[in-house]
């Protein structure tokens, strides 16, 4: 049995690194700072049931095992034969897989687009609009008094987020509100015992009623962190929160617009905006001006509801406008472990976060015409590779059609309906589990993920499975004397 | 053994004293030699030959880049390349990818570049983009001015923990040269400030930019580190900050001991501004090159203004915050957490804007007045004010006055008349120009290897097409910026990359960093360092290191420190 410490978890985009792991006989048997989700998945990923342990290709409409060798050479064989593949996935391994992805877009003059094409797309699309005012978490965790969550529940989908960097973290010059909001619990449920709720982790569902009323909580007289969440429904962040604004659904944009024009000290002529007070929302505004440090994150419940970049371009222009008064940053809720590397690693080689087109021997940008959601709508596309994702599950109805009617390669570690539906299946390894490699974390800080265990025998990593495909590809074009 | 016999050409080879004479230069598996016993020719008769450009000071990769071309696709579309059987495709005018960048430094006859910053905490991805930039040997400056860990242990005096901490960071970070930008600076705009001037203290950390100058320029001559400090001033990019900068060159004269540099002043362009405001605003480029005329204890590197569309890009966050207001344009702000800051603002030079033109003068005036090409480098900063493409058009100028004044009819009237660019005679010989663009960088770099043509050299050389016996350069600028932009060849390792401006073979290149062996009796910091480290970072210790194997072809130099 060993514990192994430092592990970065490969799960969602907060890509903690403090786990530790005990392995035994090649099995995940414990883990340590972990949230629920990441345990499950650390101590569940090698379930039989679920995993793809063998090469498959549709033969006659049935799925039959081949030789690794026959399943690259069938999958450089459907690449190199398309006119226009599509490669997509790649937030769910490491960088250098993506590395190889790209080289092999290149190569089949393909398109490469990752998830970020269905979440934070719009959040991209405004940053190249007006930019970014952002930083890494741990000038959060050290200065900010004032931290709103729009439009993002990071206890359900980063359940460590605000423990490890925000409201309940220890800095330099600010420190943990995990007291003090212990002390209004006890407030609260009066008689329960103090011993009791420190000893309450942070993961337990402990329901405060957060402020919703039409005055701001004493706390926001002091110099200490707040916590604002603001959301169209009441979500287990908010109730952890000093104060919950409660938006009208589909009003994000008309909130930040008044929020934008008072903090530049414009006056609003009506009573309630976005079914909030507005004598509310200016104190919400002085609030904004007045903390020394104050942090926007904000989750895709702002990029998917009605205006998306239009809300995002908001956003951001309402955190550059106060850094005319103050420090204040923004950054989006990054969803899967990698998909910021997915973004960065795409940049650095072509120029371009997603939705990278290489038909024309370089690489093209236009999301809305080289997003492969568009691409498959439109079905231009003529064949397919999928890493580590299940669109025809994600994907709108339409696309995931002509998805399937394609010719489809799945390289996955885990079954899903896109491994069901695919032509070729090739099993690859867990990056962070079992391959190493790099992950970048949602504010972009690179962290080196861990083999903990040896993957199956049958299995190879996504990077070496796409370099195999690759270098079969460029094989192939050489017997036709394409190079 | 492969060798190569570069034959007949015009050397420029400054480092030994060889001034455009006619040579052969023998190469044995990649490093120059005395002698070739049966080689391929190369005939480069009626050719220049020098030793490979290279580059202290260009921001090409990492974070803060990669932000900027994330930020650009306007930038991209405009300027892309296709894939060839040799190269890999890319984009990018003022930020290109990695691989096209590796490329047109190139095709131009540069084999060393040297990335200007990283954030010591996002070390890993600068290694990742330079494992991605070909055909050049390279590194990267970690940025050491704000770091609290510094801060702290020169606060307190404590030198040798101090050269310690810079020891072990150049080797966790696989860092080259310790970068100060806005030293203090930084730190104060963690929340949303910054320091006047050089003895203006950092907020919370009770030291000043002059104490943290003095002592990491201290802390760089005990570990013998093989470039000087790196450093970009505080007050950068506002009328006036001359005095800043000559502040900051006057604090480290004390410690000139042996003569040599201990103290690298980098894009002076930007911080040779004179006047009290924008409508005042005059070249100070005559005070500093006034003040390095008669000092040897700092180099320069230039900033040239470009006349174009590009983005600038410092670590310098509240600097950028001004360009920002300035210009209206989308911005970008990445501070990081205990170490740094950085920001990011497209930007237009313009020909007939006063500030600009002057700006452009002021690069000009400083190259010109210094009168010694060993203290003074061309660059462009690139991209911040220009890209590293402009490097041809640059030494065009710079040999020609017919070149300048044809720039100087069509710049902003106001410019026009405050600049003494116009009764400038000096032109650069080749000699000049193998110094400004290659030797002398090699040498403030301390990379032995680099920057001259005599046995024992990397064969990193560049060949250009231009015959100094029969052609009248200043006269001809437009031929010089020809030769300049497409190399005849360019050697890398003693292979032919590039011949006539094209890429024919695609290499890799090396990674340089630093391997400080602390000597026995050395303070142990480590154990110190691990138990603070999660109350300063949100990362662990263990991941914050970068492996060796994260360089794909590391090359550690190895120092003996002094202590
Ligand atoms: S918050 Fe996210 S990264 Fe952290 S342990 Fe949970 S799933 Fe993993
Ligand atoms: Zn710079």
């Amino acid at each position: 049995m060993s514990i192994v410490k430092n592990v970065a978890c490969p799960v969602c985009g907060t890509l903690c690194d403090d786990l530790e792991i005990t392995v035994d006989g090649n099995r995940v048997i414990g883990t340590k700072n972990t949230c629920a989700v990441s345990e499950a998945k650390l101590l569940n990923f090698s379930d039989p049931g679920h995993r793809n342990l063998k090469p498959l290709i549709r033969r006659d409409g049935e799925m039959v095992e081949v030789s690794w060798d026959e399943a690259i050479k069938r999958s450089a064989q459907i690449l190199a034969e398309a006119h226009y593949p599509i490669l997509y996935g790649w937030s769910c391994t490491n960088c250098e897989a993506i590395r190889m992805g790209i080289a092999l877009a290149e190569e089949i003059g393909g398109v490469i687009d990752n998830t970020s094409t269905v979440c934070h797309g719009p959040s991209i699309l405004s940053i190249q609009d007006v930019g970014i005012p952002t930083c890494t978490l741990g000038q959060i965790r050290h200065r900010a008094d004032l931290i709103v969550y729009w439009a993002s529940d990071p206890y359900s989908a980063h359940p460590r987020h605000v423990e490890r960097y925000t409201a309940f973290s220890d800095g330099r010059f600010q420190h943990s509100e995990w007291e003090s909001y212990v002390a209004r619990l006890r407030g609260v449920l009066g008689k329960k015992r103090l011993s009791r709720a420190s000893e309450l982790t942070l993961m337990k569902d402990i329901p405060l009623p957060a402020v919703t009323g039409e005055k701001l909580p004493p706390s926001f007289r002091t110099g200490k962190r707040k916590l604002i969440v603001v959301d169209v429904r009441k979500t287990r962040s908010a109730e952890h929160a000093d104060l919950f604004l409660q938006v009208e659904p589909n009003k994000d944009f008309e909130l930040l617009q008044a929020l934008r024009l008072l903090v530049k000290d414009e006056e609003l002529e009506v009573n309630e905006i976005a079914g909030l007070p507005v004598h509310l929302l200016e104190e919400v505004a002085d609030a904004l001006i007045g903390c020394s440090f104050g942090a926007f994150f904000f989750g895709v419940g702002l990029t998917m509801s009605s205006g998306k970049t239009r809300n995002i371009d908001a956003a951001i222009a309402l955190t550059q406008d106060l850094n005319y008064r103050t420090k204040f940053v923004i950054m989006p809720m990054r969803g899967h472990f990698n998909v910021a590397g997915a973004n960065v690693v795409s940049t650095w080689q072509t120029g371009y976060p997603f939705a990278v087109d290489f038909s024309e021997g370089y690489p093209r940008y236009n999301p809305g015409e080289t997003s492969v959601v568009d691409i498959l709508s439109r079905g231009e596309s003529d064949a397919g590779l999928i890493v580590a994702s299940d669109p025809v599950s994600n994907f709108p109805r339409e696309a995931a059609r002509n998805l399937i009617k394609q010719p489809l390669i799945a390289i996955d570690p885990v079954a899903s309906p896109t491994t069901v539906m695919a032509d070729v299946v090739l099993p690859s390894t867990f990056v962070g589990i079992e391959t190493e490699g790099t992950a970048y974390r949602m504010d972009r800080v690179p962290l080196p993920m861990k083999k903990l265990v040896e993957p199956p025998e049958t299995c190879l990593s996504d990077e070496e499975i796409l370099r195999r495909i690759l270098k079969e590809v460029r094989h192939l074009k050489e017997v036709r004397g394409e190079t | 053994m492969r060798e190569l016999l570069v034959k007949n050409g015009f050397v420029y080879d400054p480092l030994n004293n060889i001034d455009g004479e006619k040579l052969d230069i023998a190469i044995r598996d990649g490093k120059i030699v005395e002698k070739t016993s049966n080689p391929k020719i190369l005939d480069a008769s009626g050719m220049v030959v020098m030793p490979g450009g290279v580059d202290i000071h260009s921001h090409i990769v990492g974070a803060k880049v990669n932000s900027g071309r994330l930020l650009r696709p306007e930038d991209h579309s405009k300027d892309v390349e296709y894939k060839t059987p040799v190269t890999r495709s890319g984009v990018g005018y003022s930020i290109p990818s990695t691989f096209t960048t590796g490329y047109r430094y190139s095709r131009m006859g540069w084999t060393t570049v040297m990335d200007a910053a990283m954030a010591p905490l996002k070390a890993k991805h600068t290694h990742e983009e330079l494992n991605d930039t070909p055909m050049l040997d390279k590194g990267s400056y970690p940025l050491l001015g704000s770091n609290w860990f510094i801060l702290e242990y020169l606060r307190a005096k404590e030198y040798d923990e101090c050269a310690a901490y810079i020891a072990w960071i150049m080797r966790a970070t696989k860092g080259y040269a310790v970068k100060l930008v806005n030293p203090g600076g930084l730190e104060a705009w963690g929340f949303g400030r910054n320091v006047r001037d050089i003895d203006d203290p950092v907020p919370n950390f009770d030291i000043t930019p002059r104490e943290i100058v003095q002592g990491l320029c201290r802390v760089n001559r005990m570990l013998n580190l093989p470039h000087t400090i790196h450093v970009h001033a505080n007050n950068l990019g506002k009328p006036g900050n001359y005095v800043t900068a000559l502040e900051t060159m006057k604090c480290v004269e004390g410690q000139a001991g042996d003569g040599k540099p201990v103290l690298h002043l980098t894009h002076c362009q930007f911080s040779s501004f004179g006047g009290r405001d924008w409508r005042t605003f005059r070249s100070a480029a005559e005070e500093i090159s006034e003040y390095v005329n008669t000092h040897n204890h700092v180099t320069l590197d230039l900033g040239q203004i470009i006349f174009t569309d590009t983005t600038t890009m410092t670590a310098d966050g509240p600097f950028q915050f001004i360009l920002y207001q300035l210009t209206g344009n989308k911005w970008v702000n990445c501070d990081v957490e205990t170490e740094t800051g950085s920001g990011i603002v497209p930007f237009h030079y313009k020909r007939k804007s006063f500030v600009h033109a002057t700006q452009w003068a002021i690069g000009l005036e400083l190259a010109l007045k210094t009168k010694d090409p060993w203290k003074i480098f061309l660059t462009t900063d690139h991209p911040n004010a220009g890209p590293f493409t402009a490097y041809p058009k640059i030494i065009a100028w710079l040999m020609s006055r017919k070149a300048r004044d044809a720039v100087i009819d069509r710049i902003s009237k106001r410019a026009r008349r405050r600049t003494v660019l116009d009764e400038i005679d000096r032109e650069y010989t080749l000699s000049d120009i193998a110094v400004t663009t290659r030797v002398g960088q090699a040498r403030s770099l301390g990379l032995n290897r680099k920057g001259h043509l005599g046995v024992g050299a990397d064969a990193d050389i560049a060949i250009y097409d231009i015959n100094p016996q029969k052609e009248d350069l200043p006269a001809n600028p437009g031929r010089i910026e020809k030769a300049f932009k497409n190399a005849a060849y360019t050697l890398k390792d003693g292979e032919i990359v590039v011949r006539d401006g094209k890429i024919v073979k695609a290499v890799d290149g090396r990674t340089f960093w630093v391997n400080v062996k602390t000597t026995p009796s050395s303070i142990e910091i480590e154990p110190e360092l691990q138990k603070v480290f999660e109350e300063y970072y949100t990362v662990k210790y263990e991941n914050y290191l970068v492996n060796e194997d994260y360089c794909k072809n590391s090359d550690p130099i190895v120092i003996k420190p002094k202590i």
